[in-house]
């Protein structure tokens, strides 16, 4: 007993002792800079990693990109950092251009404008307009904010859709002509459904993902105007026309077209199955080339643009910056930071990171690199456009209605009709409680 | 009047009845970690095709590349100092407060008292940002004692309504004993409360280490040094943004899941005999 | 009288490290949390709005996912008051005639509970996925095709096979303390029962289940508490999916806190939700008491 309880006391000191010396917060600003990102894209740490050995290297200046993830854990973690004023030189936001704009309230956003139109706007021409487009804020936008860019985009992607070509042989489809209309769509849907194969696979769990393939068919049947018209509040949810894009939905369901268990399924999951060829159809991201890759070099799949329900507007679909870095206004090294980034972002760092992670670059000046997929990806980033982009934007808990509101009708739980009364329902509460 | 043989058949269908049940649960029970074990030793390419339990080959070295891709060794390292920490921590913290919750008196106790269990049925969700803005205010942010102190208090209403119902069996005599032979209240807590308690102590031990070992939220918002952080961490690296590697994510989950299971074996008898006291006291 | 306040400042002395921790961590949190479900605020403007009551009335009368959560939440406790617990009784019943193998038994069923949600959250999403999963290879394989559903994704499915799941990871504790109260029970009393000429079931209703009351009150407060603040699993297995069918009530707090940025409506819920789940813990506290007396 003598020697358990002697033991304890040891133990217990020994684990102050240790707990006391980690305590200590590190002092920056002594001997040389160091640059801290924080980060939460698992799959390129390592690339990152290499980079920033590689400046060190060039500059002396050491980079400490900090992971940190899931991606809701990470967002939660820059708010709290954000209360304590304790956030890192380099981070991101993931988050709507609302939240982005509180945190330049705040004042924790550097404004790069500056830098950027620095040498009559080197560093700014070198990105796509869509992708800095994301990070910018226009004159006289409805946040209120000075204009002006304020991060850095580093990478590109656009949502589209994905078709295996294999698949399509089997269903005696022509494997070079992917569906140009809806209706083409929803009679390939009747094949899938008697092969008993599984048609169309997305993240429609994760609702961001419906939210983005709703809008697409929104801007094609009514076009931009009508839709921030609604997002304005000029215009209602129970308008026949977004009746009639909630309505795609509805004959998606029945015409087989749609995979089973859709409506929780994650993008990992949808990636998983188009990869394995599961899956005729694919909704996804640039990004699902390296995934893809990663799980079947051999698969034998095509792009595509949604077939289009409305033949007068022209299908959008978005695009747009893939995730973008912004300097902590606070930062003790923010000149150090934004040299990093310039650097970072340059033509063959960005071709780098491009090859390493099968994505699309945010410079101009790197897509001549490109593999075949990747370039027709970039190709439709002429059709691209995007909520940060917009603007206006409409509240999130109308945004959640909306989403929910379709996995509804896919499931059959509601018509069309009574999603677009709900939805009205919230916009309403919400336009209320605006204005007071 | 029934013959002896009757009686003798039924009793042994019974007994095969229950054991099919016990033995039909038991494998539930079992079954996911085996295939998390058996899943961890396929390959990417394989882990969705191959529904066997044990796969032709075995990679083992899909251990040594979690362990290593994962930076294991840190995580591991950390999550022992934190386990143990907040294990003594809450045993001599509570013990103190059971026991005097038990056995003093002083003005407000009862008060004190059901606030602490008050505690425990009103949980606060989601307080990270706060404790957050709490632990940098204090000066503790990014500090391995802020970590422990937040895990103690997790840990404390629990653990002092535990110990004091042990404590309040405490037989007199042996208070009254130590107390002639010169002991002070603080003695008597350590010579004949604390070793009187060894089974109550188990449950919290083991209550309290489970939940440190399995944390991860509070961890990762408060961290910002690697260096510092938990076991839970070294499984993100796997569920990758965009592509998550199953064999290693499964590998990983194995080795942070084993040690626990490994101390609840050693300390199973302390266990059972702690929750049966307890529920003698009721 | 010197002597009596030195004694009273030793004692409080005893306290006083929980105390003081417990009021840093807990109460000053709470307190914040409290005044913060005050105010219309995103978590990273300067400034917040102070809007009084109205996030509360917001969520009382106005939220209608908030108290469907609830509902899940409720559903999921009493599958877990039930079924959980039915089993983990009868779990206990036989292993406490079964002297050999009690051990073993005893060493596996509390296997579930000391894994992390995390870890039982994974893999069971595996072990029922829709396409991949065991459970319905296994049900094609045994010839009940028609018995397979894409467990998690279907809303008449989703939110049972999480409160199973659940279940499942729980019983170990319920099946330890029944089997501890069981084995307090003397066996005299079961002897002079059978001598009396009483069957199994009568000793079952006239002794076991008296004696085990106490017992049984505590494991339904304890799984009570611990299965509305269910949060992980779910976050791990559904995400709240699909269309709210699995929403709960901490995963309601979350999406307030990152997704709709409405941190000071965040903070009411969670008042809210304490003071149900002290309210709750109470009525069974005061029910026990009377069944005790």
């Amino acid at each position: 007993m003598k020697v358990f309880l002697r033991s304890t006391v040891i133990g217990l000191l020994g684990c102050l002792a240790c707990g006391l010396s980690g305590c200590t917060p590190q002092n920056s600003g002594k001997g040389q800079a160091k640059i801290t990102v924080w980060h939460w894209m698992t799959d390129r740490d390592a690339v990152f990693q290499k980079l920033a050995k590689d400046y060190e290297q060039k500059t002396g200046i050491k980079v400490n990109f900090e992971l940190y993830a899931p991606s809701d854990v990470y967002s939660q973690k820059v708010r709290a950092a954000a209360q304590g004023n304790n956030l890192p030189d380099i981070f991101g936001i993931l988050g709507e251009k609302r939240d982005f704009s509180s945190f330049i309230k705040a004042g924790h956003i550097l404004d790069l404008t500056p830098y950027m139109e620095e040498s009559k706007g080197a560093w700014k021409n070198k990105f796509f307009d869509k992708a800095l487009a994301i990070n910018e804020f226009a004159v006289g936008n409805s946040y209120g904010i000075k204009s002006g860019i304020y991060g850095v985009p580093i990478d590109m992607m656009t949502i589209q859709m994905l078709y295996n070509k294999d698949l399509f042989k089997e269903l005696g489809l022509n494997p070079n002509k992917p569906p140009q209309t809806f209706s083409e769509f929803l009679e390939i849907g009747k094949k899938i459904k008697e092969k008993n194969l599984q048609g169309l696979v997305s993240g429609w769990g994760e609702v961001w993902m419906i939210d983005c393939f709703a809008n697409n068919y929104a801007f094609n049947i009514m076009g931009k105007d009508k839709v921030m018209a609604t997002i304005q509040g000029k215009v209602s949810y129970t308008d026949p026309d977004w009746i009639k894009v909630l309505t795609l939905f509805k004959e998606m369901q029945e015409s087989g077209v749609l995979a089973t268990g859709l409506v929780t399924m994650i993008n990992k999951k949808a990636e998983q199955l188009f990869a394995n060829g599961k899956a005729v159809f694919a909704f996804n991201g640039s990004w699902c080339v390296n995934v893809y890759k990663g799980m079947d070099p051999n698969l034998n799949y095509g792009a595509m643009l949604p077939p289009r329900a409305n033949d007068k507007l022209p299908m959008s679909i978005w695009g747009g910056a893939g995730s973008s870095f912004l300097v902590n206004a606070n930062s003790r090294n923010k000149e150090e930071a934004v040299k990093f980034l310039q650097w970072f972002t340059d033509k063959d760092q960005q071709a780098y990171l491009s090859q390493m992670i099968n994505n699309l670059p945010a410079n101009k000046e790197s897509i001549k690199q490109l593999p075949g997929l990747l370039a027709q990806f970039s190709k439709d980033t002429e059709y691209a456009t995007h909520p940060n982009l917009w603007e206006v934007s409409e509240f999130p808990a109308v945004i959640e209605a909306w989403d929910k509101g379709i996995q509804s009708i896919i499931i059959a739980e509601k018509t069309p009709e009574q999603v677009a009364e709900d939805v009205q329902k919230v916009k309403e509460r919400e336009l209320a409680r605006k204005r007071k | 009047m029934r013959s002896s043989g009757y009686y003798k058949i039924k009793k042994v269908t019974i007994n095969l009845v229950i054991h099919l049940f016990l033995i039909a649960v038991a494998v539930t029970c079992i079954f996911p970690i085996l295939w998390m074990v058996s899943s961890s030793l396929k390959t990417q390419a394989t882990v969705f095709r191959d529904s066997s339990l044990i796969p032709q080959v075995l990679h083992f070295e899909n251990y040594l590349r979690a362990w290593n891709e994962g930076g294991f060794a840190v995580y591991f390292f950390n999550s022992i100092i934190y386990t143990v920490s907040v294990v003594f921590g809450i045993i001599i913290v509570s013990s103190l407060a059971a026991y005097a919750f038990s056995r003093l008196q002083f003005p407000g106790k009862n008060i004190i008292f059901y606030v602490f269990m008050a505690a425990m049925m009103i949980p606060i969700p989601g307080s990270f940002v706060v404790l957050y803005v709490l632990l940098n205010k204090l000066h503790l942010l990014n500090s391995r004692l802020g970590y422990i102190l937040c895990l103690i208090n997790v840990g404390l209403s629990m653990s002092i309504f535990l110990l004091k119902n042990f404590f309040d069996k405490l037989p007199r005599e042996l208070e009254d004993a130590a107390r002639i032979d010169g002991c002070s209240k603080l003695g008597i807590w350590w010579h004949v409360a604390l070793p009187f308690a060894k089974p109550a102590l188990a449950v919290v031990v083991v209550f309290n280490a489970l939940n440190v070992w399995n944390e991860y939220m509070l961890a990762l918002i408060i961290f910002d040094s690697k260096n510092l952080m938990p076991l839970q961490r070294a499984l993100m690296m796997f569920r990758g943004e965009f592509l998550t590697n199953y064999p290693l994510l499964m590998a990983g989950l194995t080795i942070t899941a084993f040690p626990i299971i490994i101390v609840y074996l050693l300390m199973q008898k302390y266990i059972v005999k702690g929750i049966t006291s307890e529920v003698v006291s009721g | 009288m010197q002597q009596k306040l030195k004694s009273t400042l030793e004692n409080y002395a005893f306290v006083l490290p929980a105390v003081t921790i417990f009021f840093i961590f807990y109460v000053i949190p709470f307190i914040w949390v409290f005044q913060l479900g005050l105010y219309d605020w995103d978590g990273i403007l300067p400034t917040k709005i102070f809007v009084g009551m109205d996030n509360f009335k917001e969520i009382i009368f106005q939220d209608k996912i908030w108290w469907q959560s609830m509902l899940n939440a409720g559903y999921m406790t009493a599958i877990a008051l039930t079924f959980q617990n039915i089993l983990a009784f009868l779990l206990a019943l036989a292993c406490d005639r079964e002297i050999r193998m009690k051990n073993f038994y005893r060493l596996i069923f509390f296997i579930p509970p000391v894994l992390s949600e995390v870890v039982v959250g994974l893999v069971w999403q595996w072990i029922l996925d829709g396409n991949y999963g065991l459970l319905n290879s296994w049900l094609a394989h045994f010839g009940m095709q028609n018995l397979v559903h894409n467990w998690l994704s279907d809303p008449q499915t989703a939110l049972t096979a999480v409160a199973a799941v659940h279940s499942w990871k729980g019983f170990g504790w319920g099946f330890l303390l029944f089997l501890a109260g069981l084995q307090i029970i003397p066996r005299e009393l079961y002897e002079a029962a059978r001598v009396d000429g009483a069957n199994a079931w009568v000793s079952f209703k006239k002794i076991t289940l008296p004696m085990m009351v106490p017992v049984i009150i505590m494991v339904a407060i304890l799984t009570i508490l611990g299965t509305m603040q269910v949060f992980v699993l779910i976050n791990t297995m559904t995400d709240g999916g699909p269309a709210y069918h699995t929403e709960v009530p901490v995963t309601r707090i979350f999406a307030s806190m990152r997704g709709s940025s409405r941190f000071g409506y965040a903070c009411a819920q969670g008042i809210i939700f304490g003071i149900i789940l002290m309210a709750l813990s109470f009525t069974q506290y005061r029910l026990s008491k009377k069944a005790r007396n």
